[in-house]
């Protein structure tokens, strides 16, 4: 998918402005985030259950090689095949020619952010080969030829009322002329038209929620079952699955499994929990014949053991999106990429480089609610901070706030200066008035005033003079 | 490809600051696979037997199934039953199980069974269960000759025949039954875990039941 997080300003600006995606974001606060907070409330081991997920997932990240390894063994073993991948294009490249030895013309796709990160679909339709969308919102979002806007719910910037002029506009040549008004008329008219692609396809393709190194099994979450129908009905099966998705043991996976769901909707499970382990077997009388798991890295090797390694924890939920200010106000598809909200804020900067995505990074009001959410313990603000840091040492923060910075740093050196200054600031701005408690405007804030208003000082001088008075007083 | 694999492999090791691991170190990570540490297993999932089938049952209905508790010679009126009720037709892909080859579908005149794998126009499937959990009022089915995947994900209708002795209390508990019956680290090809019906949140974050899977699931518990 072709990054327009360089653009990020305009695009959020584009973002305020769209009514429907402001109508379908205000959704967020009752919906995920309620149902998160409720079901973590249920369960009174929750928060020793994240401790136990953080630390299972730093210690398969420390023995990453062994685990992927024992991963391969197992996997083998059952008579599937491991493919390694380097780079995206090693992925994509892998992916096409597996689906060219099927003679494939169509392939059964379920949601991967991972088959978005290396672009797989536009790889697979440049050489004639259909990837079907399975997942409802991803489906969705594929008869519009727009990207996800977040990573479990990807058509969550739309309503009900522009996804029925969509089905609308598709389906006709079907035979569905009627323009649908409710959901469930809506879910089932995509169902009636999608079961027919499940059962032409030659391919399945999924992502993984994780992978087993004990069994060799993958683990697919869904609520929909898109995932098992396409790793159940086509001949060949694919898994893709980026390296960091690798843990121990089936115990282990129930730990992550008993975070996963509730961070990400609020369910105390998702409908289908699938773990697939090889090929059909002597006796089956269904299931793929082949099986193939395309292990990615694309750089992710190269982040551990630096200070940026905890956001291979990351597990995907979405928990840290759904309980962001930010995204709440600007959605997904203004971040430019494929991985929206704080955990897309420190990670595209690191897929695609900070010279592209390093603006993300600074949308972001530092107030910590998505680590406090995450299930795994991502410190977001903190990897967030990091990247601000090389924004700046590469020289790639705007002119004006460089300039700022420094003003302010020549004065944050020399502290009568500083006490002089800001005291006289104070002054200045009373006598503009501060009846009201806020500015609306003011000469030289307009880049500030314009969005939002300034607070006016309040009675009894500077935090300074104010701090100096109380340590008197003592 | 194994030239991929190695840059891999290398790479990690490199960032890690260190080579393949060994001595102490792959000891002990092969000890923990070996055997696995458990994490905090919540409450409610070590209740005693009769405790577990009550959660289960709450559980499976608060996930929009409907459940039945009867007898084994109660399970295929019961089914009739359901099906009549819901304005289903009497017809159903069975699972080629030897449990429930061992019910008396006979006594059921109108209800007509084809044991095998689902096809897209099966309206009803009837499967047993490896495992109930109740943490979750979840279904365990295990793939292989007696259980066919498909019976699980095409028909619209998904009616479950659950033995009481099955339902265990989280999903720990599975993971033995697994390996007592596969073999350490053997798992069958397919494991779907189900916890209801089909559903998706994909519009407007509202659930609506019968995604791609069945709309409509029941389960008998079986007493013993």
């Amino acid at each position: 998918m072709q990054s327009t997080s360089h653009a990020f300003n305009e695009n959020v600006d584009h973002a305020l402005a769209d009514p429907n995606l402001q109508d379908s974001l205000g959704k967020l606060k009752v919906g995920f985030s309620e149902r998160r907070r409720q079901a973590a409330e249920r369960l009174p081991e929750f928060e020793a259950l994240r401790d136990r997920a953080r630390d299972i997932k730093n210690h398969a990240l420390a023995n990453l090689d062994f685990y992927l390894e024992e991963f391969e063994r197992k996997v083998v073993a059952l008579g599937g095949h491991v493919h390694w991948a380097p780079t995206a294009a090693d992925a994509r490249d892998i992916i096409l020619k597996l689906c060219q030895s099927m003679g494939a013309r169509t392939v059964a796709k379920s949601k991967s952010m991972v088959a978005d990160e290396i672009a797989l679909n536009e790889h697979l339709e440049a050489a004639g080969i259909a990837p079907i969308e399975t997942d409802l919102g991803e489906y969705i979002i594929q008869l519009r030829h727009e990207p996800p806007s977040h990573i479990i719910a990807p058509a969550v910037h739309l309503t009900k009322d522009q996804v029925a002029d969509t089905f609308l506009e598709h389906h006709a040549k079907l035979g569905f002329t009627t323009r649908l008004t409710e959901r469930n008329d809506l879910v089932a008219e995509a169902r009636y038209v999608l079961r027919q692609k499940f059962l032409d396809a030659d391919v399945g393709l999924t992502g993984a929620n994780f992978l087993i190194a004990e069994t060799g099994s993958s683990i697919l979450v869904t609520n929909e079952g898109n995932a098992d129908l396409s790793n159940t009905l086509p001949r060949m099966h694919i898994v893709l699955a980026s390296i960091e998705k690798v843990i121990p043991t089936l115990e282990d996976l129930a730990t992550l499994l008993r975070v996963l769901a509730r961070s990400a909707t609020g369910q105390e499970s998702s409908a289908y929990t699938t773990l697939n382990s090889g090929p059909r077997r002597p006796g089956d009388l269904d299931g793929p014949e082949h099986y193939h798991v395309v292990l990615l890295d694309n750089g992710r090797s190269s982040v551990l053991g630096t200070e940026m390694q905890d956001v291979l924890r990351c597990i995907r939920c979405g928990a840290c999106m759904n309980h962001c200010p930010v995204y709440g106000a600007i959605g997904g598809h203004a971040y430019g990429w494929v991985y929206p909200g704080p955990i897309g804020a420190v990670l595209t900067p690191q897929l695609i480089g900070v010279e592209e995505a390093g603006n993300l990074p600074n949308a972001s009001t530092f107030c910590g609610r998505c680590e406090s959410v995450c299930p795994v313990r991502i410190p977001l603000p903190k990897l967030m901070r990091h990247w601000r840091e090389r924004e700046f040492e590469r020289h790639l923060t705007p002119a004006a706030v460089r300039q700022g910075l420094a003003l302010w740093g020549f004065f944050a050196r020399r502290p009568a200066l500083y006490r002089r200054l800001t005291g006289l600031a104070n002054r200045v701005l009373a006598l503009f008035g501060r009846a009201e408690g806020r500015y609306r405007a003011l000469p030289l804030a307009g880049g500030w005033t314009r969005f939002r208003d300034l607070p006016a000082p309040q009675p009894g001088g500077t935090f300074h003079s104010q701090w100096a008075r109380k340590r008197g007083a003592r | 490809m194994s030239e991929a694999r190695s840059q891999i492999l290398n790479t990690i090791r490199r960032s890690l600051r260190r080579g393949e691991l060994s001595g102490a170190t792959r000891e002990a990570t092969l000890a923990r696979m070996a055997s696995p540490p458990l994490g905090p297993i919540p409450m409610r999932a070590q209740l005693p037997p009769a405790g577990r089938v009550k959660l289960f049952c709450q559980w499976a209905e608060i996930n929009n199934a409907t459940v039945a508790r009867v007898s084994a010679a109660e399970v295929p009126g019961e089914v009739a039953a359901y099906l009549a009720r819901n304005n289903l037709p009497a017809r159903a892909a069975i699972a080629p199980s030897s449990q429930l080859d061992g019910l008396d579908w006979k006594s059921q005149k109108l209800l007509e069974l084809r044991r095998g794998n689902a096809v897209a126009s099966d309206a009803v499937a009837i499967t047993g269960a490896f495992a109930g959990i109740a943490e979750t009022g979840t279904l365990v089915m295990a793939s292989g000759p007696e259980h066919p995947v498909t019976l699980n994900l095409l028909p619209d209708t998904h009616v479950v025949v659950l033995c009481e002795g099955d339902i265990v209390g989280g999903y720990e508990d599975v993971w033995g039954r697994l390996r007592a019956r596969y073999g350490k680290n053997g798992m069958p090809r397919t494991v779907n875990t189900i916890t209801g019906p089909s559903r998706t949140g994909d519009i407007e974050q509202a659930m609506e039941l019968g995604a791609h899977g069945p709309r409509r699931m029941h389960i008998l518990v079986v007493r013993e």
